[in-house]
């Protein structure tokens, strides 16, 4: 039963860290390798909100959402706009980006206990007879309340229609009238924002540190490529996938290997077919 | 000048660039020595450089700016040649400084034995971990080499085989320090100049082919995947050569070897060197490497400020300075009237 509800939970987890990488690069084709570096940012935020500046919880999770897409438009705007369509460059741009951040973050002394966010609420209550803290229920909370606001913004809202459409044919898109950049720049800032909400509700299991920018990045690179590049449903579904094998994983063989599970499902994916469980891309843009 | 009178730079070939492109290049002093004296300096140089270096730390920067430089080679064979972008430049400098290690360490082998078959073996090694990636392309080949120096240093961790996360220690060094530092100069020298021929010769071109259309290369009868596989074996040589290098002269084999320092720097300096060009990474290399030893005292921000300087380039001067050298070199150019 731990299993069950374990894997629930740490599935979610990964979808949430997961869901702003594959927004980018579903809208935009652009692989955005900085995705474990604005994690982080929108971590210090919120904790420059609470303990610097004295705030409200709620206050400085919302300024730290606002923060996070000033910082994801501008971010396309200023550097990744002038790489776009260069696959070389636009990962190397970004990857770069990321490192930049995550290793500046590292010098100002960011690692260890100094930085922690404290949880919404204490206690725990039991699920099908397993204790599970508040902070956990807030992940299953918040992970489906953003599952279904993106949804509603995408199917309802017209932003959220031309980032579809943007998705599915951006030529045809462009032919309709939707600006493609002003779309990317929507999408980036999206990406950025979901970045932070990840952050925001997984940062107090743990410490605000820069190899969880690292992992973090890795993890949601294995949810998207497992779940397929770019789609939406895929990486719902792989991440139950990797989620479990992980917990499967740290009960049977060692807690070590949760991160040697996430790398091996890219690879084998990649290997086997680059396009994921749900790809819509076509086989041959991908692999000779 | 008009007004609306609009100009265009236009760029010509200097006469003695095009006359030394024949036979005509030994006709004279000066033809020889236009195309002798930039390929004389660069040897020369590279020569001079461990007497002209003050101190035996210096003498090292250089030598890991050798290692650095190597790989910039490998790392531009791959993406500008053959169109691979390997994001996983600590993969062959892991499985090379491991594989040394092991070697000298547990078989008590030299040196001189232990560097060839590390980079041999290594070469090998590498190339059969990465030949299932071969075919995927640009992002996803981008994606998969960035997760092979992670696995392994997870693996490595979390079995703890290998002297786990202490490495392995005792590791000996080379017997005489200007072995040491020649050794990798005049390495990298050999390999510049071989693989500059190889991409001019016919394989370079079907490499090149590979890169532009491997559709029509596959329609004229020739496997891309053993192209493919030759650049990674190529690419993983120097690689592993420059890790069981390492390996000897640190004493040391660790995880840090699988660090992002060597994935990171061998991109930043072929971007800034000028890619596809070959001399460009390795002077890109000797830029960044030297900087990184001034800044070290800074930490992690020299990461940082590589990443910065990377950034910049690929957004604003995307050619690099070997390009736009050697267009001044070979070219002048005028403004003319539409």
């Amino acid at each position: 039963m731990e299993i069950v509800v374990y894997g629930v939970i740490n599935s979610l987890t990964l979808a949430l860290m997961a869901l702003g990488f594959t927004l980018v690069y579903g809208i935009s084709r652009l692989p955005n390798f900085a995705h474990g570096a604005l994690y982080i940012i929108a971590g210090f935020a919120v904790w420059m909100g609470l303990k610097i500046l004295g705030l409200n919880y709620v206050v400085s999770v919302l300024l730290a959402l606002v923060v996070m897409g000033v910082i994801g438009a501008a971010m396309y705007q200023g550097v990744l706009i002038r790489v776009r369509g260069m696959a070389t460059s636009e990962i190397i741009a970004s990857y770069a980006i990321g490192l930049a951040i995550l290793e500046f973050l590292r010098w100002m002394g960011f690692k260890g206990m100094t930085y922690t966010l404290p949880g919404f609420k204490e206690g725990f209550v039991m699920i099908l007879g397993v204790p599970v803290d508040m902070q956990r229920i807030f992940i299953i909370i918040i992970g489906a309340l953003v599952f279904l606001l993106l949804w509603a913004f995408t199917h309802y809202t017209k932003i959220g229609l031309a980032l579809r459409g943007m998705a599915q044919d951006e030529r045809a898109a462009m032919m309709l009238g939707i600006d493609s950049d002003r779309m990317a720049v929507v999408a980036m800032a999206l990406g950025s924002i979901l970045a932070g909400v990840a952050a925001f509700v997984l940062l107090p299991l743990g410490n605000v540190t820069v190899e969880a920018g690292y992992n973090v990045l890795v993890l949601a690179i294995a949810v998207c490529i497992v779940g397929g590049l770019g789609s939406w449903v895929g990486a719902l579904i792989a991440s139950f996938l990797i989620g479990f094998l992980q917990i499967l994983t740290w009960v049977y063989i060692a807690s070590h290997f949760q991160i040697v599970v996430a790398l091996l499902a890219i690879l084998v994916t990649l290997i086997l077919k680059p396009s994921g469980l749900f790809g819509r891309q076509k086989e041959f843009e991908e692999r000779v | 000048m008009e007004k609306d009178d609009q100009y265009r730079l236009e760029r010509l070939d200097r006469g003695i660039k095009v006359r030394t492109e024949g036979i005509y290049a030994i006709s004279s002093w000066r033809e020889m020595s236009y195309l002798l004296v930039p390929r004389l300096v660069l040897i020369l140089g590279f020569l001079m450089l461990p007497l002209l270096m003050p101190s035996d730390y210096w003498q090292r920067v250089i030598s890991i700016a050798c290692v650095y430089a190597l790989l910039s080679i490998g790392f531009d064979l791959l993406a500008h040649f053959v169109g691979l972008v390997s994001l996983g430049g600590a993969f062959f400098i892991g499985v090379g400084g491991y594989l040394a290690a092991i070697l000298n360490t547990y078989m008590g082998l030299p040196p001189v034995l232990t560097i060839p078959i590390a980079t041999l073996a290594g070469g090998l090694i590498c190339t059969l971990l990465l030949v299932p990636c071969l075919p995927l392309r640009g992002v996803y080949f981008a994606i998969a080499t960035l997760m092979y120096p992670l696995i392994l240093m997870r693996v490595i961790e979390a079995l703890n085989i290998l002297g786990g996360t202490d490495g392995i220690v005792g590791v000996s060094s080379f017997p005489n320090p200007w072995i040491e530092r020649y050794l990798i100069i005049i390495m990298l020298i050999v390999v510049l100049f071989s693989i500059r021929r190889l991409v001019n010769e016919d394989y370079g071109l079907v490499m090149r082919g590979v890169k532009d259309n491997d559709q029509a290369v596959k329609a004229s009868g020739i496997s891309i995947r053993s192209v493919k596989a030759v650049a990674v074996f190529i690419t993983s040589l120097l690689g592993c050569f420059g890790g069981a290098y390492l390996a000897h002269i640190y004493m040391w084999s660790g995880l840090s070897q699988f660090a992002l320092d060597f994935s990171i720097i061998p991109i930043a300096a072929t971007v800034i060197g000028g890619g596809g060009t070959l001399v460009g990474p390795i002077l890109g290399a000797f830029t960044l490497v030297p900087i990184s030893e001034i800044l070290r005292e800074f930490g992690t921000l020299r990461i940082v400020i590589y990443c910065v300087i990377l950034v910049v380039f690929i957004v604003f001067k995307s050619e690099g300075f070997m390009v736009y050298g050697e267009r001044k070199y070979h070219q002048f150019q005028r403004w003319v009237k539409v």
